[in-house]
């Protein structure tokens, strides 16, 4: 036995299933105990989840970026004043601060579109995917004549207070990307909520939904296509969540066919 | 100040112990010192008050008329000179054994339940719900004294039945999944939920393991399912303690007692007919905004008084899962679910609870650690086992089976006598109950080659 270790861990012999699933199977054990390494690989997980949901978000930096692009931005804030309230206080940050109620009022009014940019739980989802999506968004909508608001950046923002936002703009259909809870092995999901006729209230039963956005996930690509298909959708029916079925086919071409009628413009 | 004066809805919610939820709905103590000077209050209220003062109109709420409708005075008959502050002194007298508790049970109102638990430190509520026994059966005997059982949650984010059938074996080799293998599904329609109640029917059969299982959607799919001849063993519902939140769930009292029936209908249980699995939390009601000012944890105690109207086999409290707005942290957390076991054991419910947070949450592993530990010795009926406490469906964290193991060993804990003695035959347990290395031979191990996709 001399110089040499005493195997202390049990193996499980079926981790050819791991390829089926992303769960943590057959780990082992030692007597019945988690193996440290096991340990130490879901506390990782775990403290890069946590700092996502403590990082800043980075807004200048987003505003720079967009504008790169020549898409114009107005820099906002919830009424929350910190995280934590951030955390306790939803209703909070479904509402806009004061000074940028006021921002916003003197806007110009009156858009087709608005998209709007929120940390919500995640600033690394803000910064990994929200600004591919928002460009890759707009170029599709170049393609049309369809009127949109200046990219509103949001900190400490929930998904409802686009419906504040896209009320003060005069908005018929507002895009909401927002940073996601974050999973232990996707600290970085963004999430993209469709509201038509938004107005403060709404409740997320007249929402569409796609979420999950992030690389290894859905990949900004193929949300911009999906984000396009349930806007023209939305505009055409005049609405959003439940009665707005996704049945977007493979070879959907964005805004191909749409036809917006303004009412009064 | 005059708590005398106030309202039981605003006694309750100014004597709860601190939480962020109530705080959100603005019916929070001021002050540290307005919650105890609030408890003092409310220990001298006698319990009496609660059968003529309903936090909830009774014209306006069915789960009020419910709890009221059905109180059993004769049950009450024995505390009904108490106060509330002298039924938690005799709690924790020898006199309230078992079976005291258990016979007084029907004569303890959700209201009571929840006024008791908030002059409560923790070791009280431990105490007390350790002397209290609630058995339940379908395909085994769940709530036996020494037993603490585990629900096998193998869920997977595109409900990819080879996925589910890894975690499920995973889950059977660490000796979990005696209260029920139970998938939450991504895809929530008839054709998916079908698919995936065959799926499990079949490993039940073929391996003939004594459990049941669930596929966790709205009782009306469910009820679908049964209408087409699925083979429907448990029929599971979320559930909330006001009319208005049932509602914000889709579902009445009505509603429930369809689905009750249409389950029992089918008699798939060998051992006994409890067929319902329901799953709670404090902080629901609020989200819904249908909490009437009433606190969150009294709120949670009402749907104990849903439950228990349909006799479940199981009553999960998801206790971290609804986020910091709710339960701020670990200590929240810890003490919420301590409160709702103890609420739901009085009640005479099958009480589990999936000790979870989320990553927004002030809270890690080592918070959960305690309230498992704690758990076990209040003789916690049921947790969840999620393969490396890892939900990557739901995206929180929960127990894992090494966590189940881990309480079963350090508490000298067995799975239902059934079950046990299907892991025996299996050698996955010996006869105490430990762990035994699992052979590459084990025909357990052909489980995932049985799946049909």
């Amino acid at each position: 036995m001399k110089g040499e270790k005493i195997s202390v861990l049990t193996r499980d012999p079926w981790d050819a299933l791991q390829k089926f699933t992303e769960a943590r199977i057959a780990l082992g054990r030692c007597g019945s105990s988690l193996p440290l390494k096991e340990s130490l690989k879901f506390k990782l997980a775990h403290a890069k989840a946590r700092d996502a949901v403590h990082q800043p978000v980075q807004m200048e930096m987003v505003a720079e970026q967009l504008a790169s692009q020549g898409i114009d931005t107005l820099q906002l804030v919830s009424s929350v004043k910190d995280r934590e309230e951030y955390l306790t206080r939803p209703d909070k940050g479904r509402c806009l601060g004061t000074a940028s109620k006021k921002v916003l009022k003197n806007q110009p009014k009156g858009y087709d579109l608005g998209i709007i940019i929120s940390d919500g739980l995640s600033a690394p989802a803000i910064h990994q995917s929200a600004v591919g999506v928002a460009c890759g968004f707009m170029e599709i909508l170049k393609t049309t004549s369809l009127s949109v608001a200046p990219v509103s950046l949001v900190r400490y923002g929930r998904v409802a207070i686009g419906d504040e936002i896209g009320e003060i703009l005069g908005v018929q259909l507002t895009v909401v990307l927002i940073g996601e809870r974050p999973g232990l092995s996707s600290p970085n999901s963004l999430g993209a909520y469709l509201t038509y006729a938004p107005s403060p209230g709404i409740t997320d039963e007249s929402r569409n939904c796609i979420s999950n956005i992030r690389p290894g996930g859905m990949v900004v690509a193929e949300a911009i296509r999906k984000i396009a298909y349930l806007s023209e959708r939305a505009l055409v029916q005049k609405m959003t969540g439940v009665g707005l079925k996704d049945k977007m086919i493979e070879g959907y071409f964005p805004m191909e066919n749409l036809v917006v009628n303004r009412p009064g413009k | 100040m005059t708590y005398t004066k106030m309202s039981l809805r605003e006694l309750l919610a100014k004597a709860t112990p601190f939480r962020s939820g109530d705080v959100l709905a603005g019916i929070a103590a001021a002050n540290e010192e307005e919650r105890v000077r609030a408890q003092m209050t409310l220990a001298d209220v006698p319990l009496s008050r609660f059968l003529q003062e309903c936090v909830i109109p009774y014209e306006e709420d069915e789960v009020t008329r419910l709890i009221i409708d059905e109180h059993d005075k004769e049950a009450f008959a024995p505390i009904s000179g108490f106060s509330v502050g002298e039924f938690r002194d005799w709690l924790l007298t020898d006199q309230a054994t078992t079976e005291t508790l258990t016979q007084l049970s029907p004569g303890i109102t959700p209201e009571m339940a929840a006024a008791v638990s908030k002059l409560m430190r923790i070791q009280d509520l431990i105490l007390v719900a350790a002397k209290c026994q609630v058995i339940t059966k379908f395909r085994n005997t769940i709530g036996l004294p020494g037993t603490l059982s585990v629900r096998l949650q193998p869920n997977h984010p595109t409900d990819d039945v080879r996925g589910i059938a890894a975690s499920t074996l995973d889950g059977l080799c660490y000796g979990c999944g005696d209260a029920v293998i139970g998938i939450n599904p991504a895809t929530d329609n008839v054709e998916n939920i079908t698919r995936l109640l065959h799926m499990l029917d079949g490993l039940i059969e073929s391996y003939q393991i004594p459990t049941q299982s669930c596929v966790l959607t709205h009782v009306t799919t469910t009820m679908e399912a049964i209408h087409n001849g699925a083979p429907v063993d448990l029929c599971f519902q979320s559930i909330a303690g006001t009319e208005k939140a049932n509602r914000s769930f889709g579902v009445d009292l009505a509603l429930l007692k369809e689905a009750h029936e249409a389950t029992l209908s089918l008699g798939r249980g060998n051992c006994g007919d409890n067929v319902m699995y329901f799953e709670t939390g404090q902080g629901s009601a609020l989200s819904a905004n249908a909490n009437h000012g009433v606190d969150q944890q009294t709120i949670e105690a009402r749907a104990y008084g849903v439950a228990r109207k349909f006799h479940p086999l199981l009553v999960n409290t998801v206790v971290g899962f609804i986020g910091p707005e709710y339960l701020y942290n670990g200590k929240q957390i810890l003490r919420a679910g301590l409160e709702d076991h103890f609420c739901g054991k009085l009640l005479g419910l099958p009480m589990g609870v999936d000790i979870c947070y989320t990553n927004h949450a002030e809270a890690d592993q080592d918070d959960m650690d305690v309230l498992l530990t704690l758990l076990g010795n209040s003789g916690c009926t049921f947790i969840m086992g999620v393969p490396g406490a890892d939900d990557i469906m739901l995206n929180y964290q929960s127990t894992s089976f090494h966590d189940a193991a881990y309480i079963r060993k350090l508490l000298n804990l067995k799975p239902a006598p059934e079950f046990q003695a299907w892991l025996e035959s299996l050698a996955i347990h010996d006869k105490a109950g430990r762990l035994l290395p699992i052979e590459k031979s084990n025909r357990l191990l052909e489980l995932n080659t049985e799946v049909n996709v």
